[in-house]
């Protein structure tokens, strides 16, 4: 063949080897991933999706510290059986907000992308203690070590600044408010209509049981009991938003 | 015309005049005066320490004193080796026109020892799963660990892999001297300590969660300088051949490096929140970041696990056959094929997700193509044993190959499969995708990278033979038969799991809690750790194997396909 005989200027050129794997390993990723930045109706059009309250985010963060991610989806998939086990299947929309994703990719544990208000605080403080009291057939690790540690966040108006770099519309009062707001977020006896105002349908009030102290344990069950719960259903248009 | 392309597509083995004399120097290099190597290294450390004295957070800082420890180290015994002696000229130019085999050597033995370490996580991790008291909070529970394992096999057992191969086959292929004079050391030392900070990293906590990515911007950063002083080296060893042409190992290796360069630079995108900080926030978000994500993941076993290792199949196959490659043709064909498609492929780790079908259709329609040129190079490799393959009975490492090549061919037709819509709809989230990745991962990388360093270390350390053959061959029927129990336990569980999710009774009500499909994976999770401890095994024979032939040891043993034994022969 003609074609394949030519081949030797390519096998005998470096630089032109190099420009051409380059050029054809391009073409792929411009294709699928670039018109994802653009297309209008790659996020669905939703009610009720706001940034992560500073509480919230910090939860978020040891989620992804922890490697949560690695045995726990939150992604769940247009299937009757998912649908009906964890609830409405997941919006693009209900990530979009998301540095990184967490969508995951195994379920050794079940895919947590609605667990919010699904349980009790207090089940949840138990069950990342000590998973097996409260099910007997889980194989997940004990993170009872949150409990006695503090939350360290440096500095929280540097946590949201970053993200609003990334593009996740923190507003100028949030920047200001941010370390006041997580610690009112925790704590019952702070006034929290602040944080309610800059972050509806967040959840307040002493998270672990230990009103005393802001612990790591109060901030992932926060994480943890706002997941998938913001954007309102009953606005949302299932065909408008096929894509 | 085929006697011309056999000629020309059999890799040289042209050892040069000087080889003996470097074979026989135990450090090539001796009377090298490291004076900006050591200075590099001091002030490395003590930037290290400012870092931790200034860190945005205790994490950042923790990990500093690991850097800190690491560079000190390397100071002292870049200080032991200073040596003041004068460097001749001849000694000079001797050196300069002999091949740099002794970062290669390095490369073997960081293979090997990565290698162990990372199938011991691995084996670790598989226990955790069966026996959850295995977790040690919070340094060792599973969501640290598993990262671990799999960075530590891929990127530090695959890289050291590829980084040490592709310095022996680029300087025997092109008869030239590696490129850049200790550039090459740089990126050796500097790759292990990639490996370090992303490894400590994960026990302690430092990660950005995206799989097979996890390390934190400024390891990240560290990586992108090794790696461009990587690509560096081999293509400079390329410019200055002495062959006429490119030999196909290094088209892959070549499209391996750059590619991988592309991924980890747009994969890792991200801000961080302190310069002095070891968190940061991915430059995207939600449906973008997956498929970002999932471009970079799928391309990592593309071009990492898949190009780059076709590149060892190129050479040593072709070698420890003492055949040529069989078409040439053909490699051109599945070379293009081959990095062309598999960029595409990436969305198939999203089908039914939030990303929109156009994308899930078109990841799907390029995975099931990708099977054709894939096997275009399980093709080319097993035909090139052709008129050999009795060696297939008489070298085990022959063996070690060509099954390194039939379960690529495996691994490459399950892949596809897995990616059709209404397949993966059953095996997304399960363990069959653990079991697929690991006769991917096992099978082929784990077995030719063995393959190749069995080849290799004879050579390097001028040895007549391994220690033992025999040993091989232990350690071949154990890594099998390690990787069938594997992947046909987490095959049943996989699909096991699937079904029990969806199982309906006749009332229309699930039948499966979500915590009854992990207790029914307990006998699997078992029999996973004990295929996987089997595969262990056989690496640690390797291990031994390898260390004794580079004592200078020989087993006396019979080895297979010599003269048969005198009582065979008929009596007189």
């Amino acid at each position: 063949m003609a074609l394949l005989d030519k081949h030797k200027f390519v096998e005998r050129n470096a630089t032109l080897l190099l420009v051409g794997s380059l050029f054809v390993v391009s073409i792929g990723g411009i294709v699928e991933i670039v018109p994802l930045f653009y297309l209008e109706n790659t996020i669905e059009k939703v009610e009720g999706m706001r940034p992560y309250s500073p509480l919230e985010l910090a939860g978020r963060n040891i989620y992804i510290r922890e490697g949560c991610y690695v045995c726990h989806s939150q992604m769940i998939r247009p299937f009757r059986d998912e649908v009906e086990r964890y609830g409405h299947y997941s919006l693009a929309a209900e990530s979009m907000y998301d540095h990184p994703f967490q969508w995951g990719s195994k379920r050794t544990g079940p895919d947590l992308a609605r667990v919010g208000d699904r349980y009790s605080n207090e089940w949840h403080v138990q069950h990342l203690i000590e998973p097996r009291s409260v099910v007997p057939e889980s194989v997940m690790p004990s993170y009872a070590f949150l409990k006695e540690t503090p939350l360290e966040v440096t500095n929280v108006a540097m946590e949201l600044q970053a993200n609003r770099t990334v593009g996740v519309p923190y507003s100028d009062e949030m920047l200001e408010n941010a370390e006041a707001d997580l610690k009112a977020q925790a704590d019952p006896n702070a006034d929290t209509s602040g944080v309610s105002e800059r972050y509806p349908k967040a959840k307040i009030g002493d998270f672990d049981g230990n009103a005393a102290e802001l612990t790591e344990m109060d901030a992932l069950v926060a994480y943890l009991q706002m997941l998938g719960t913001l954007v309102d259903f009953s606005t949302y248009d299932d065909a408008a938003g096929y894509r | 015309m085929v006697p011309t392309i056999a000629k020309v597509w059999l890799p040289r083995f042209a050892w040069p005049r000087h080889e003996y004399e470097m074979q026989t120097r135990r450090w090539g290099m001796s009377n090298m005066n490291y004076t900006i190597e050591t200075m590099a290294l001091a002030v490395g450390a003590f930037l290290a320490l400012l870092g931790v004295a200034f860190a945005h957070d205790s994490l950042f800082a923790a990990h500093m004193w690991v850097l800190f420890f690491a560079l000190f180290a390397g100071t002292v015994i870049m200080v032991r080796r200073v040596s003041f002696a004068p460097v001749t000229l001849a000694q000079k130019a001797a050196r300069e026109s002999e091949y740099m085999d002794e970062v290669v050597k390095y490369g073997v033995i960081a293979t090997m020892f990565w290698g162990v370490v990372g199938f011991l996580v691995g084996v670790i991790v598989a226990l955790q799963l069966a026996f959850p008291d295995l977790n040690i909070e919070p340094w060792l529970n599973f969501g640290r660990t598993r990262p671990l394992h799999t960075s530590a096999v891929i990127f530090a057992f695959g890289g050291n892999a590829l980084i040490a191969t592709s310095f022996h086959v680029v300087q025997r292929t092109s008869r030239a001297r590696l490129f850049g004079g200790n550039l090459p050391w740089f990126v050796f030392w500097g790759y292990q300590l990639f490996i370090v900070m992303a490894a400590t990293g994960y026990l302690l906590g430092i990660t950005q969660s995206k799989e097979y990515a996890e390390p934190e911007w400024y390891v990240d950063l560290w990586l992108t300088i090794v790696w461009v002083a990587y690509l560096v080296v081999f293509l400079g060893t390329i410019l200055k051949r002495k062959e006429p042409h490119i030999y196909v190992a290094n088209w892959f290796y070549l499209a391996f490096i750059v590619t991988i360069a592309m991924l980890h630079i747009v994969n890792n995108l991200a801000i961080p929140v302190s310069f002095l900080g070891s968190k940061s926030y991915s430059a995207f978000s939600g449906v973008q970041d997956a498929l970002t994500q999932w471009w970079y993941g799928h391309n990592a076993v593309g071009f990492f696990l898949t190009a780059g290792f076709l590149g060892m199949m190129y050479y040593f196959i072709p070698k420890q056959v003492n055949r040529p490659v069989y078409s040439y043709r053909l490699s051109i064909i599945h070379f293009w094929a081959l990095i062309f498609m598999y960029i595409w492929a990436g969305p198939h780790h999203l089908h039914y997700t939030a990303l929109p079908d156009w994308a899930q259709t078109l990841g799907m329609v390029f995975s099931v193509m990708l099977w054709m040129p894939s096997w275009g190079g399980m093709i080319n490799g097993l035909m090139t044993l052709s008129g050999a393959w009795d060696k297939i009975r008489t070298d085990p490492i022959v063996r070690m190959m060509v099954i390194a090549v039939a379960f690529y061919g495996m691994a490459t037709f399950e892949g596809p499969m897995m990616s059709v819509k209404a397949v993966n709809s059953l095996s997304h989230y399960t363990d069959w995708t653990i079991g697929h990745v690991h006769s991917g991962a096992l099978g082929w990388n784990g077995m030719i990278t063995f393959g190749a360093l069995y080849y290799l270390v004879p050579k390097l350390w001028n040895r007549d033979r391994l220690y033992s053959i025999q040993l091989v061959n232990w350690h071949f029927w154990l890594a099998t038969l390690g990787i069938v129990v594997y992947a046909a336990v987490m095959w049943v569980a996989g699909v096991q799991q699937g079904l029990m999710w969806r199982e309906y009774d006749d009332q229309g009500f699930l039948v499966y809690s979500f915590a009854e499909s992990v207790a029914a994976m307990f006998p699997y999770y078992v029999l996973r750790a004990v295929g996987g401890a089997m595969f262990l095994a056989g690496a640690v024979i390797m291990a031994f194997n390898i260390t004794m032939t580079i004592l200078g040891y020989e087993r006396r043993e019979k080895v297979p396909g010599a003269a048969a034994p005198a009582a065979l022969q008929p009596a007189e």
